[in-house]
């Protein structure tokens, strides 16, 4: 599990990258064989060129946003996300092992129902702040279940049918 | 003399809302090609949107998309997504155009239909001058004010537009606002997650689409 990257999408989640980079977080993820750590802070208020350290055991990288993150979802092994729908779903269709973590600071956030969907249906792993870290020392990523992809094709049927399309 | 019709054609729902309800049952083939207006909405729900299209035939031409002011994501996307179809259908066509956010996220109700009837008033004369033979949207506010102006104008028997309504994927127990008013006046009412489909009996389920 060399490289590991989290995600806040477009949101602003300062616990997350204050647990993530905590010395007991840094711990068990090298422990776990992480070498490198990406963080994309999005909104949040914590300084991306602050953190980590260069003499640290694991690599630090830090940024606000990009474009894309496909890139830097396909080199990591493990992604650790807010529960954002885009950003799950973009990890879940690259095969990538997700931890969601929620945020719960924010009140009444429909997007609970898609992670804990998720979760419930063996795709993800789901914790909060305060459970990450033992969620990290005690994840077997082997038991998350592939998620298959969506089927666009059964729309475009769909409307063929109900319009009379050939 | 286009504000002075709006605003008149906006004193109607309250009389005909009623009829609406009963005008959606008829349902009656279209010959192809259907015209398409396509509601974007910001980040995600373009994205959605993006990928129901991905696998229509050309019989769904032209596309028309349409998206708030306040939306700096949706065309880049938009125009992403064209151009790659235009490799396969060199002569696809699409318009884009905008009108003015109907509501912000967690926007106060009374404020709402403020905005969304101010909405009104741009969608309107776009859907008179689009005449699209099919709507497609996913649940961002702006779908509400172009639904209900595809309303208006089949009630005045000027363009009768199929709506097809489809909540997004992170709709797995609750439905959006735009989709709890459209589940009562789109033609089809899709869902992707079976708890739903059990919540409103009148939803299609296809499993995930997206």
């Amino acid at each position: 599990m060399k490289s590991v990257f989290v995600t806040v999408g477009t949101t602003s989640f300062d616990d997350l990258i204050a647990t993530v980079c905590s010395p007991a977080a840094l711990q068990v993820l090298q422990s776990r064989g992480c070498e490198k750590l990406v963080l994309q802070v999005g909104r949040g208020a914590l300084d991306p060129a602050l953190l980590g350290s260069p003499d640290a055991a694991v690599e630090v990288e830090a940024f606000r946003y990009k474009e894309s993150l496909a890139e830097d979802l396909r080199r990591a092994d493990l992604v650790i996300s807010h529960a954002g729908a885009g950003s799950c779903l973009e990890t879940l269709e690259k095969g990538k092992p997700l931890i969601v973590v929620i945020n719960e600071k924010l009140m009444n956030n429909h997007q609970l129902e898609l992670a804990k969907q998720l979760h419930k249906d063996g795709h993800v792993l789901y914790c909060n702040c305060s459970t990450l870290v033992e969620t990290l020392q005690s994840m077997e990523l082997s038991t998350l279940k592939p998620f298959p992809p969506g089927q666009p094709e059964k729309f475009a049927l769909f409307l063929d049918q109900v319009f009379g399309v050939q | 003399m286009e504000p002075l019709l709006s605003v008149a054609f906006l004193l109607l729902p309250l009389l005909l809302v009623p009829l609406a309800l009963l005008a959606r049952r008829r349902r009656s083939r279209r010959t192809p090609p259907l015209s398409l207006l396509v509601v974007a909405g910001s980040g995600g729900h373009t994205s959605e949107i993006l990928r129901l299209l991905s696998c229509l035939s050309e019989s769904y031409s032209p596309r028309h998309y349409v998206f708030a002011d306040s939306d700096t994501m949706s065309e880049a996307k938009i125009h992403s997504f064209e151009q790659k179809r235009a490799e396969t259908f060199p002569n696809s066509q699409f318009t884009l155009d905008r009108i003015p956010r109907s509501r912000e996220v967690r926007q106060s109700w009374a404020s709402s239909v403020v905005t969304t009837l101010y909405s009104m008033l741009y969608s309107l004369p776009l859907t008179y001058r689009r005449k699209p033979d099919l709507i497609l949207c996913n649940g961002p506010g702006t779908c509400v004010p172009v639904c209900i102006s595809a309303l208006l104008l089949g009630l005045l028997g000027i363009k009768r537009a199929y709506i097809v309504y489809v909540e997004s994927i992170c709709r797995v127990e609750t439905l959006s606002l735009s989709g709890k008013i459209l589940y009562y006046f789109s033609d089809y009412f899709i869902v992707q997650w079976p708890n739903l489909k059990e919540k409103y009996p009148k939803s299609v389920y296809l499993g995930r689409i997206v």
